[in-house]
């Protein structure tokens, strides 16, 4: 087992967290969510027409999620445009923001949420999540709860909170295993949940646990990011 | 009995999504807010209101939401067999039906003679479904086409600051510019003047409230702009 982490950090900790609201002047709604290294735009469009029409609800609206990285944000330049992995992460995205929202009110028309990874370094689906639910706040779509996200998972036979790239990495004593969780800490629900390599049941609950821990604190910056908006301007 | 005691914020905080507002059942959720057993939450971002026992949350952002009686400035974006359909900014475009246009449309005629593609109308909301199927007439006072001048946009929540109290801020923009000024509710204001640079001072005006609305005594910080920038 390892007895230290490559970068220093204590096993429960996580990076440097940082959340803004309102970066993008043309959208609706917009926020940013910094962890460490991972940089994570999300843009809110909408409630706005449905097309093509057969895509539409007529007895509440849809929410369309669009996960993309930019060609910038990793070392090796990413080829634009959609994949395989950018389809799967935009539906994942999409299934955790659903639980909290209450689009009932938007009937036969969509709001679309884009998510821009600027700079990665892991944990962008979670970045992303939080930029995410932070935006549709700002947009003024009614939700029950901020959703927040964190990766957990095993790192050189340790439960760790947040993988940075280089943990990921790590091969010694049985791989890296990583846990992307959403988890809405009104109701204390998780609303995503995937798993990448091997890990105990007793691994696992104390991941979920410390995960749990993080997502609290990762709520009280997305609730400060929201409340500064207002607070600049009255003053 | 006790209603205070049980409200965990002060009246006119800024409040998140998933906050917890008040516990226990003295007082009632609103817009904006929900029940979940002992507790009302808040399920937008914006300003609670306490108002008696009824807790709400006035929301600062995001897209227009229609309502009934609502005066509102939208585009003609498309044209079927009974009707116009408008652009107001909300999610759904606005019916226009042939029955609450002013003049007498007869069967089978071409209806972009009375309102062509593009073109911009003063309208009322007279109807919003559940299902928000929106009506409009052009049938009551002030309600027109509109040409020449310009539109500009801001954020639908914002408008009441712009009108202000029984209209004090849009009249005194008026009278210091000389423009012809309509607000709708959806945000879009709509200003015709003389000249471009009065119409240049009221958009510099509704502009600086929209920025900053929040500031106590935004009326007299109005008034300054207006007056500076009648003088030259």
């Amino acid at each position: 087992m390892i007895d230290k982490r490559p970068d220093g950090r204590k096993f429960e900790e996580m990076r440097k967290i940082e959340g803004k609201v309102g970066i993008v002047k043309r959208a609706d709604g917009s926020a940013m969510f910094k962890i460490g290294d991972t940089v994570a735009i999300a843009a809110v469009h909408g409630p706005r027409v449905l097309h093509p029409r057969f895509l539409q609800d007529p007895q509440k609206g849809v929410l369309r999620c669009n996960y993309d990285m930019a060609t910038f944000s990793v070392s090796d330049r990413k080829k634009p445009g959609p994949s395989r992995r950018s389809t799967e992460i935009s539906l994942v995205t999409e299934k955790s923001l659903l639980p909290v929202l209450d689009l009932s009110m938007y009937p036969s028309s969509v709001i679309d949420v884009f998510i821009e990874i600027t700079q990665a370094n892991a944990g962008t689906r979670c970045a992303g999540i939080v930029a995410a639910s932070m935006a549709l706040a700002h947009a003024g779509i009614p939700m029950k709860d901020l959703v927040s996200a964190i990766s957990v998972g095993k790192v050189g036979g340790r439960v760790v909170v947040d993988l940075d790239k280089e943990e990921e990495d790590l091969e010694s004593f049985g791989g890296p295993t990583d846990i992307p969780i959403a988890y809405t800490p009104k109701n204390g629900e998780f609303t995503l949940l995937q798993l990448d390599g091997n890990i105990t049941k007793e691994e696992f609950i104390e991941a979920l646990k410390l995960g749990r821990e993080s997502c609290k604190q990762i709520q009280k910056e997305q609730e400060r990011a929201l409340k500064e908006v207002y607070k600049e301007k009255g003053k | 009995m006790n209603e205070e005691t049980n409200l965990l914020i002060k009246p006119r905080e800024v409040v998140v999504p998933g906050q917890v507002l008040a516990k226990g059942m003295d007082n009632l959720p609103s817009d904006g807010t929900y029940r979940e057993g002992e507790e009302i939450i808040s399920n937008k971002l914006g300003l609670v209101n306490v108002d008696g026992r009824v807790i709400k949350v006035i929301s600062l952002t995001g897209a227009y939401v229609p309502k009934e009686d609502d005066i509102v400035i939208g585009k003609v974006v498309e044209i079927g067999f009974s009707g116009w359909f408008v652009d107001v900014g909300s999610a759904n475009d606005a019916n226009l039906s042939l029955r609450d246009v002013e003049d007498y449309v007869e069967r089978g005629a071409d209806l972009t003679k009375y309102f062509d593609f593009d073109e911009i109308l003063i309208a009322k909301v007279v109807k919003v479904t559940r299902f928000k199927s929106i009506d409009i007439t052009m049938k009551a006072q002030g309600l027109r086409k509109i040409k020449g001048g310009k539109i500009i946009e801001i954020t639908p929540s914002k408008v009441p600051r712009v009108i202000g109290k029984q209209g004090s801020m849009i009249s005194m923009i008026k009278e210091h510019t000389n423009c012809e000024i309509t607000v709708g509710q959806n945000g879009r204001v709509w200003i015709q003047g003389s000249n471009v640079e009065d119409e240049i001072l009221a958009t510099k005006a509704i502009m600086k409230i929209e920025s900053s609305s929040h500031v106590n005594g935004l009326t007299e910080i109005i008034e300054t702009l207006l007056k500076e920038g009648t003088k030259k």
